[in-house]
């Protein structure tokens, strides 16, 4: 029988919940890494039970944890106590490095402050972990100050693809309220190629040719916040989904209004609807439809939870335009946490699965596409990231 | 042997449950210190100091026989009690954050 695996990630470690494929009775493991922000986990599509995670702290800085168990065990890639025969450890996992080499790399210039100045472009942490869908030791980390970076090697070792820092509106990136973020990273299934990112406060860009070049896909988009609403670059987009059948066919949550693009982005038409409120962070597709999509709307930029105390799923069944409240069994009275941009995740058993983690410490499932939804846990630290993995 | 004194977050992270003692080539000093100690326990790296410019991150600070010595320069030879092993050399996480 089918079982799904959740990879929660919070501000104070890592959890795996597991079920069966009715997704009723779960199990729940951790605190993995107890006290460091989890900002991100996710397992490989070729080999499920190799799982990478983010872990990081202020004090501390980054490090990249990798399991090769399905999370039962962990270790730091190539300088762990899992030492390699005839192999040094490395202790490069955490090394992220923007390569400023020539001819591959960028220069490392600045990027726009809060407050309008230049600012030096840092590193901070990594976001989100993207596993290649062709190698399992293959991943791709987007990274704080914004840039892309990836490795070939397990995680033993990263190399910045520089041509998105490198691209040449980057001084005009700015930070978001949670920082200069590059937290999406999508892969289309068909053309190894090409490759999605966003960042907050840049937008979305793409390449075509494996990370050398990147081109800003934000046409369409409409920003009131910042100077000229239409800029090439600016947008706080917050998350970008994909269906995996329909890799040309991209939804967006962004700051305000939720967005279709029809052609891998190169145009975007705002299909907010009738959603109470079109600001959100979240957005996700249904496994098997590729026209059903998620959304969690959060009331403004200024007070981030939901509207009226009531925790809703929205889906549109039509891609957009058109949406429903979906309600049983969440609450609805009182509840005013947030569900940030990496906390949603969809399995793909037949009865479509639906999660979402919260910042109240709560993680929902749907096993019914959104018609019913059940907390598995409701007491973890803030939720930062869910990602589940459907296994046979 | 050199006696570090981590704290807990790093302990979990090297895998050790309690002070680490290193041999450390002379002379002993901050840096020749961190050098062995990162050696030996390579998923520290970066954790203490900067992978790139071996600055002390700024949440973590040095104390050697109870004083602190964190804005000492990192090739200052550290007291003979540190070289000796009568006392530990303490890696500390700045109390920050609430």
């Amino acid at each position: 029988m089918s079982k799904v695996r959740v990879l929660v990630g919070t501000k104070k470690g890592a959890f795996i919940l597991s079920a069966d494929g009715k997704r009723e009775k779960w199990d729940v493991s951790g605190p993995f890494f107890g006290g460091w922000e989890i900002y991100h986990l996710k397992g490989s599509p070729i080999n499920p039970d190799r799982i990478y995670a983010s872990q990081s702290s202020g004090w501390f800085g980054q490090v990249i944890q990798r399991s090769d168990d399905g999370g039962k065990t962990w270790d730091t890639p190539g300088g762990g106590i899992k030492m390699e025969p005839g192999q040094m450890p490395s202790g490069k996992s955490n090394m992220f490095v923007y390569d400023t080499s020539s001819p591959n790399g960028a220069e490392l210039h600045t990027h726009q402050w809060y407050d309008g100045t230049q600012h030096p472009w840092e590193f901070k942490r990594v976001w989100h972990l993207e596993p290649s869908l062709t190698d399992a030791d293959a991943v791709y980390a987007g990274v704080e100050d914004a840039a892309l970076f990836l490795s070939t090697d397990g995680a033993k070792s990263w190399h910045e693809l520089a041509g998105l820092r490198g691209h040449g509106t980057g001084p005009r990136w700015q930070p978001g309220a949670g920082g200069m973020c590059l937290h999406t990273i999508i892969l289309d299934p068909r053309n190894p190629k090409r490759i999605y990112i966003a960042i907050s406060a840049a937008g979305a860009f793409r390449t075509d040719d494996g990370g050398k070049t990147w081109k800003p896909i934000n046409r369409g988009l409409f920003s009131q916040y910042i100077p000229d609403p239409n800029a090439e670059v600016g947008h706080c987009v917050h998350h970008v989904a994909m269906h995996k059948s329909r890799p040309n066919t991209l939804f967006m949550q962004k700051h305000w209004d939720v967005m279709r693009s029809d052609n891998a982005g190169d145009q975007w038409t705002e299909v907010s609807g009738n959603l109470p409120t079109d600001f959100g962070f979240v957005i996700d597709v249904h496994a098997h439809e590729p026209e059903t999509i998620y959304v969690v709307p959060i009331k403004s930029d200024s007070e981030h939870f939901p509207m009226d105390g009531k925790l809703r799923v929205y889906r549109s069944r039509s891609g957009g335009n058109e949406w429903e409240a979906l309600t049983k069994g969440l609450p609805q009275k009182d509840c005013y946490v947030n569900v940030l941009r990496d906390a949603m995740a969809v399995d793909s058993l037949d009865s479509c699965g639906i999660y979402f983690g919260t910042t109240g410490g709560q993680v929902f499932v749907s096993a019914d596409a959104g018609d019913n939804w059940t907390p598995i846990v409701e007491s973890l630290p803030p939720v930062l990231s869910v990602e589940v993995q459907t296994l046979s | 042997m050199i006696r570090v004194v981590l704290p807990a977050h790093l302990r979990a992270l090297a895998h050790v449950s309690s002070e680490i003692s290193i041999e450390v080539p002379r002379p002993v000093t901050q840096r020749s210190v961190l050098d062995a100690l990162e050696n030996a326990y390579p998923m520290l790296r970066g954790t203490i100091r900067d992978h790139v410019t071996q600055a002390r991150r700024p949440f973590l600070r040095f104390f050697v026989c109870s004083e602190d010595w964190s804005h000492e320069s990192p090739d200052t030879p550290l007291p003979e009690d540190i070289v000796s092993g009568k006392e530990p050399l303490y890696i500390v996480g700045a109390i920050a954050g609430g």
